[in-house]
């Protein structure tokens, strides 16, 4: 058991580095991507004009197409792209990117749908106080939206926990990778358990911190 | 305040049809009218957070038509506008007194000044001591005096009212319209106030309009409307009164 344990150590830092590391670059992007597709289509903000409609259009297939990928399947398409950006297609941060790649419309979509819940009532207010539409969105829309935000965030990291245990098929390690290349194949059912309980682990810890906090900004108000 | 020839339609259903109002400087002009009559497009749009079809909207002190400005111009136009609505749209994330200063930040304001501007607006509406309060912890009344402190902060010279005390018990409806008089009387606010009861436009108002189906069927001095209701939807509104 003290063996699986320590075989348990370096899988667990990656999966971690993986989950981070995703979850940073989705919330840049992913935000960001949400934001925009929030204002295309807000009357306030860009909606109703005609580039917007198409532009919202191409944004929706595109996001869509990304996320009805199987993550194998992305993964295995995007490491020419890993490549040319991390400089390797093979390794934990090779895994990286594929995992940003499919967190960042998961997180858009979320974004979107939170800010879009935010009472219309409400932007109208921040419209009469005469705010600039960049200041309603970030002084404003995401504040009001951060429980709903935190928990949409909480949701793509667990989501990427379970990406990440197909990482090893790129050779990016992980628990997932663990649990099968020794729990699965060398019929190691130790080494299998730990990983497991290790995966089950950190969702629950994920949940419990994301949770707590979306509470404690609920109950602040 | 002056719109002239106003129509809006939502699709093809039309909500307000060729509608003209001037409002002298420091008046307060009531717009009453059943659900559904227009006088919330209406006011939406006399306050800028709507777009009308046709027809223009003018502020005291600014040359073009506010409607058509965009940019930083609408924004200073915007300034020139308070506005408060029946449930009242306050940001849950802030407190009484970030709620008031959000309109000071968005002018640019300096933070050292905005505490004192804060300060000076709250006490206004009776509120110094709910400062820190976070906005959803107010009582309903409370909620629309920092609404009120709000919509005052930039020194606004029209106060746009949509229905503000409709969500209010009958005495905190009375305190509030009350604060709408005395602020109109101290900061020579004009006031247009959108309601669906005659108490309000009674209470409060100067002159009034009785909006039926997007069309102004009366326009008075609130005595006369009293005294002598000429159109259906008036002598309506004030059997309808008199029955409360």
């Amino acid at each position: 058991m003290t063996d699986a344990l320590k075989l348990l150590i370096q899988p667990l830092g990656q999966t971690i580095v993986m989950i981070l590391a995703s979850t940073l670059l989705a919330t840049m992007f992913g935000g960001a991507l949400g934001i925009l597709l929030f204002a295309l289509s807000n009357d306030h903000f860009a909606g109703g004009r005609r580039g917007s409609l198409i532009a919202k259009h191409v944004a929706d297939r595109v996001i869509n197409m990304l996320r009805s990928f199987p993550y194998v399947i992305l993964m295995v398409l995007v490491l020419p792209l890993s490549r040319l950006i991390v400089g390797t297609s093979l390794g934990t941060t090779a895994s990286i990117v594929p995992l940003s790649i499919a967190a960042i419309p998961f997180l858009a979509r979320i974004v979107e749908s939170s800010l879009s819940e935010v009472d219309s009532g409400v932007i109208d207010a921040a419209i009469s106080c005469a705010a600039s539409k960049r200041r309603i969105v970030f002084a404003i829309l995401i504040p009001e939206a951060l429980p709903s935000l935190v928990s949409g965030l909480t949701l793509t990291m667990i989501s990427l926990l379970g990406y990440s245990a197909m990482a090893g098929v790129i050779g990016g390690g992980g628990l997932g990778d663990l649990a099968i290349r020794y729990g699965y194949q060398r019929f190691r059912g130790d080494v299998m358990a730990v990983a497991v309980i290790a995966i089950i682990v950190l969702v629950e810890l994920i949940q419990f911190a994301g949770t707590a906090l979306a509470n404690r900004i609920r109950s602040s108000r | 305040m002056r719109i002239d020839g106003i129509s809006k339609a939502f699709g093809d259903h039309p909500v307000l049809h060729n509608i003209s109002l001037s409002v002298p400087k420091g008046s307060i002009h009531g717009i009453i009218g059943k659900s559904g009559a227009g006088k919330t497009t209406l006011i939406r749009i006399a306050g800028l957070l709507e777009k009308p079809d046709s027809g223009s909207v003018w502020y005291e002190g600014i040359a073009a038509p506010v409607h058509l400005l965009r940019g930083r111009e609408l924004l200073e136009a915007r300034r020139k506008a308070g506005f408060v609505f029946q449930s009242f749209n306050l940001f849950a994330s802030r407190s009484a007194a970030e709620n008031v200063a959000f309109a000071l930040e968005a002018a640019g304001w300096p933070r050292a000044k905005i505490r004192g501007r804060v300060a000076e607006l709250l006490e206004l509406v009776g509120l110094s001591d709910k400062a820190d309060r976070p906005a959803m912890h107010l009582s309903g009344g409370e909620k629309q005096r920092v609404a009120i402190a709000r919509a005052l902060a930039n020194h606004p010279a029209i106060l746009f009212s949509d229905e503000a005390t409709s969500a209010l018990d009958p005495e905190t409806t009375r305190s509030v319209l009350d604060l709408i008089r005395s602020l109109r009387q101290m900061l020579g606010l004009t006031v247009i106030m959108v309601t669906h009861q005659m108490e309000v436009v009674r209470r409060t108002c100067d002159t009034v309009s009785v909006i039926e189906d997007g069309n102004f069927v009366e326009e008075g001095l609130v005595a006369e409307l009293f005294a002598n209701p000429r159109s259906d939807a008036a002598k309506a509104f004030l059997k309808e009164d008199r029955n409360d």
